[in-house]
């Protein structure tokens, strides 16, 4: 099961650093930043719950890069 | 952030002015400073209680602040310096990020062909509505300028539609009661009332831009090269930094006697921080996805609709392309091509009547081949004209026609009415006739080559494509007649859709330490093939959802030029992306072993950083013109 995210990052490096950071979150089993697009693809692990899942993501990102959003 | 940038420009001209000394000075500078770069000290310190220590932010919070403190310690009050380090990296950075923002929204808007809505009729009034919430069946209303947001098919009105957006090409196609349109064309002069026969969803507007959103996330392997190399090489400089302030003076006190006292770090400081200021990777990190993203803009203005950026680095290296004959280098429908007698001579002054006959015994059936006469007949056909049609299955049609008996079928059937067929040499599907009883003569269809099949096999040849191959399941003397008349050399013929995979594996086989593989196919049977070359390009294949799927480069038309077009689309863009990892990794390089020796100074640094990341970002803009490639 993969979503496509809407996102807010300021620096390409941030992008590439948030995208390591975040695919090694739990429940995630892929993970893609695009910072051209400002779009976040999550693929979920198997019975995951999306939305625990996401908050880490979101704290993850938020301690590399304080700006990031997602929508 | 413009403000800002404003505001400390200002003061920092002013303080120039101002002839002040001391602490007041300092304050001054300082206040400054902070108000131009308080952001960056912050997400510094942020990023230091977080473990992360090595990013850009630390790297200009360490030098700037450095720059304060020696000119402190040398009490010369030129805070000048650092300012202008923070000054010049904060334009660097809006910059960036207006320029970034700027041709995102361009190539956004290349790709722009979402409608926004949908109008249907309520009550005789026209209302518009979210496309998501029409239903399939539904009638909806196209007025001149809007795009049509759902597929469908005319139900009434006539009109012309531009499909630039969706083909790139430029011609408008006219369409009337019964014709289907796609969705993201635009109505250009008339009303349409469209019966829908998809969801939105599913419809080839959205299917493209589903296709293209999702061509950003797959990375090329440059962009992994450049991520890797930006993990390694700003922790690498910052300790090179420390390392050259540290241990050079360190080595003069040791051997050359240098007394221990600031002075002698002194220079050694400064050069580490010119260091630092120069390392910043942002404009390769920036530089290469937008070099891509650009590429895949550019193509998709041109019809050519690449999924990813890993595609279009693959696409760059294609050195053999193979073509399914059918429906890539012929139209895949089939054209009368000749008329011929029983000695299988050229018969002109009787083809109007062959053809007349043949189009009237033919004119219920849906075979393509009746289709086919149909419509080189061209006229209305009087069907009171015949009676008793027979339909001899696997043979032929026979019927009585201004009461003579005609039958127009293959050899079988000629035989079973008692005549005897001439045996044709030409390649191609061959309807034999008999008219009252007797032989009159055969036509010879065949699919026709498409009128630029040739000027795109030879533009392949000289964009550098080595092998070119054709696949058919067609008989052999047709696969070398087209073959000889594209000057294809190596063709493959009779071939089941099994065969063509086992083809196509051995020529995959023959090619691994040459170029890549690319297979051309219309996207109908050939989705197996497709997906297994190296690079599988479906052609004017937006109808079909299998083809998409399995493909990795569509084209929204079926002009065999776009090939050739693709590839060097994408050899463009790779061109510019390692023109900018090699001018920014150079330029940076040669600064960074320039400041080794002191040559560079703090003003130079800046250059290295912010002008390197400017000339790389309109460098990459460069891959999104493709239109005269």
């Amino acid at each position: 099961m993969s979503k496509t995210f809407k996102i807010e990052v300021d620096c390409a490096n941030c992008a590439n650093l948030v995208e390591e950071a975040a695919k090694k979150v739990e429940g995630v089993k892929d993970l893609t930043i695009s910072f051209m697009t400002q779009k976040m693809k999550v693929t979920f692990e198997e019975g995951a719950d999306e939305e625990a899942v996401m908050a880490a993501v979101l704290k993850k990102a938020r301690k590399i890069e304080p700006d990031f959003e997602i929508h | 952030m413009l403000t800002r940038i404003i505001i400390a420009l200002v003061l920092t001209v002013a303080l120039q002015f101002i002839d002040i000394s001391g602490w007041p000075r300092l304050t001054a500078y300082f206040a400054v400073y902070l108000i131009i770069g308080y952001d960056i000290l912050l997400k510094a310190g942020r990023g230091i209680v977080n473990g992360r220590v090595f990013d850009e932010n630390f790297l200009m919070a360490v030098a700037t602040v450095g720059a304060f403190v020696l000119a402190l310690y040398e009490k010369s009050g030129d805070y000048l310096e650092a300012i202008a380090v923070m000054l010049f990296y904060q334009i660097g950075e809006f910059f960036q990020s207006y320029a970034v923002g700027k041709s995102r929204k361009n190539i956004a808007a290349l790709m722009d062909i979402r409608p926004d809505y949908a109008n249907i009729e309520k009550a005789g009034k026209i209302e518009k509505v979210d496309p998501d919430d029409v239903e399939i069946g539904e009638v909806i209303i196209v007025q001149p300028g809007e795009k049509v947001p759902i597929d469908g098919i005319v139900i009434s009105g006539d009109s012309s539609l531009n499909t630039s957006a969706l083909t790139g090409e430029s011609l408008p196609q006219e369409v009337g009661k019964g014709d289907e349109v796609m969705s993201g064309c635009i109505n250009l002069s008339g009303l349409l009332k469209i019966r829908t026969t998809k969801e939105f969803g599913d419809s080839t507007v959205s299917k493209i831009l589903e296709l293209v959103e999702d061509s950003a996330s797959r990375k090329s392997k440059s962009e992994n090269f450049i991520a890797r190399f930006a993990r390694v090489y700003t922790p690498a400089v910052c300790y090179g930094a420390l390392a050259l302030a540290v241990l050079p003076p360190l080595f003069l006190m040791a051997f050359k006697g240098a007394p221990f006292d600031f002075a002698t770090f002194e220079t050694w400081i400064y050069r580490a921080l010119v260091f630092l200021v120069i390392s910043c990777p942002c404009a390769l990190v920036v530089s290469v996805p937008l070099s891509f993203f650009a590429g895949i803009g550019g193509a998709s203005r041109e019809g050519v609709l690449v999924k990813g950026a890993n595609i279009l680095e693959t696409l760059s290296k294609v050195k053999t392309v193979v073509f399914d004959k059918t429906g890539t280098l012929t139209k895949g429908v089939f054209e009368v091509n000749a008329f011929h007698d029983h000695n299988d001579n050229d018969i002109e002054h009787q083809k109007a009547k062959l053809l007349e006959y043949a189009a009237i015994v033919e004119s219920s059936s849906s075979h393509p081949i009746g289709k086919s006469l149909q419509k080189a007949y061209g006229h209305k056909i009087d069907r009171t004209r015949m009676t008793g049609l027979q339909e001899i299955s696997g043979e032929g049609v026979t019927a009585m026609i201004d009461g003579l008996t005609v039958a127009a079928g293959n050899e079988k059937l000629m035989r079973h009415v008692g005549v005897e067929p001439c045996n044709c040499h030409t390649a191609g599907t061959i309807v034999h006739m008999a008219i009252g009883g007797k032989y009159a003569g055969h036509i010879v269809l065949g699919d026709v080559v498409k009128p630029t099949s040739k000027a795109a096999v030879a533009d392949l040849r000289k964009s550098g494509v080595t092998d070119i191959v054709m696949l058919t399941g067609d008989s052999a003397p047709v696969a070398a007649h087209i073959a000889s008349e594209l000057k294809i050399g190596k063709v493959y013929s009779e071939l089941l859709p099994a065969d063509k995979v086992r083809q196509l594996e051995r020529i995959l086989k023959d090619s691994e330490n040459g170029g890549k593989v690319a297979f051309v196919g219309d996207g109908i049977n050939d989705a197996p093939v497709l997906s297994r070359a190296d690079i599988g390009i479906a052609m004017g294949a937006l109808g079909s959802d299998a083809a998409i799927e399995a493909a990795d480069v569509v084209l929204m038309d079926d002009d065999p030029m776009k090939i050739g077009k693709a590839i060097r689309i994408s050899r463009k863009c790779l061109r510019i992306v390692w023109e900018n990892i090699i001018m920014a990794i150079g330029i940076k390089g040669i600064c960074l072993i320039l400041g080794i020796f002191g040559i560079v100074n703090m003003w130079l640094a800046i250059f290295a950083d912010v002008g390197v990341m400017i000339l790389a970002v309109l460098n990459a803009i460069r891959a999104m013109y493709v239109r005269k490639i």
